[in-house]
């Protein structure tokens, strides 16, 4: 192809295209279950504490705590896994403290999102930028 | 997955009542996931404990939905407030229809 201005101008748009398209596949996935859970209402964030190592050398275990005062339901996911739900904690009439820690599966270095569900019907949104140096979902 | 499955739990034997005790509970689970392949490319087909209950004496604690992104071995820490004397029953329910139970006594003083 001869290297004229509007062959330049093309190539660069569907360039810019493509890259707009093929990244964010697993946040809008993430998008998707924070809005399943939500039902699209707005969440807020100061009422929730999510506890997530900076760095994980495994990807295997990564040790996570979630605390929510006052939460009913507390969902977990991680955006850059192959499906981004992690766990959902429902908390009955004798849960002291509303929240939980366990250990999951980060395929890279990634956000953990914590959203709660609060007993006035409002939600809580919490983020952690976990590095993980060793994925943990095989291949 | 059948065999091997030990479901761990640590609990006080003794409360105030009221008193919010930490729980800890792990139980030996290979968890696999269904994104990992075997040597010839086929894929490993899904074996993981899809959910987890607390319960004390009847009441419940905590409800957790597991989904394959939960460790090997899955562990989990909670905190439940202890009303009077009674017994803690934590399940498992494994993909393949295994339910897994373990029972801890809690007396109250």
């Amino acid at each position: 192809m001869e290297l004229t201005r509007r062959n330049v101008v093309v190539l660069g748009s569907s360039a810019a295209l493509a890259s707009a398209v093929g990244m964010p596949a697993f946040a809008s996935l993430t998008d998707d279950a924070i809005a399943a859970f939500t039902g699209g209402a707005e969440t807020g964030s100061g009422a929730i504490t999510l506890t997530a190592p900076e760095i994980a050398e495994n990807g295997n275990t990564v040790p996570v705590g979630v605390e929510a005062p006052g939460a009913v339901e507390i969902t977990l996911l991680a955006d850059g896994n192959p499906t981004p739900a992690v766990a959902t904690f429902k908390f009955g009439p004798l849960s002291a403290v509303r929240g939980a820690s366990t250990r999951i599966r980060l395929a890279g270095t990634q956000n953990v999102i914590a959203v709660a569900k609060m007993e006035d019907g409002s939600f809580q949104m919490a983020k952690a930028e976990v590095k993980v140096t060793i994925g943990g979902c095989g291949g | 997955m059948a065999s091997g499955v030990k479901p761990r739990v640590k609990v006080p034997k003794t409360a105030a009542a009221g008193e919010s005790i930490t729980i800890k509970t792990l139980i030996s689970h290979k968890m696999e996931s269904g994104q990992r392949k075997d040597g010839d490319g086929n894929v490993i087909p899904r074996s993981i404990i899809n959910r987890f209950t607390a319960d004390f004496n009847g009441q419940n604690v905590i409800d957790v939905a597991i989904e394959p992104a939960i460790s090997t071995n899955p562990y989990f820490q909670f905190d439940a407030t202890v009303p009077e004397t009674g017994e803690f029953a934590f399940t498992w329910y494994d993909d393949d229809g295994s339910v897994y139970e373990a029972k801890k006594k809690v007396t109250v003083a």
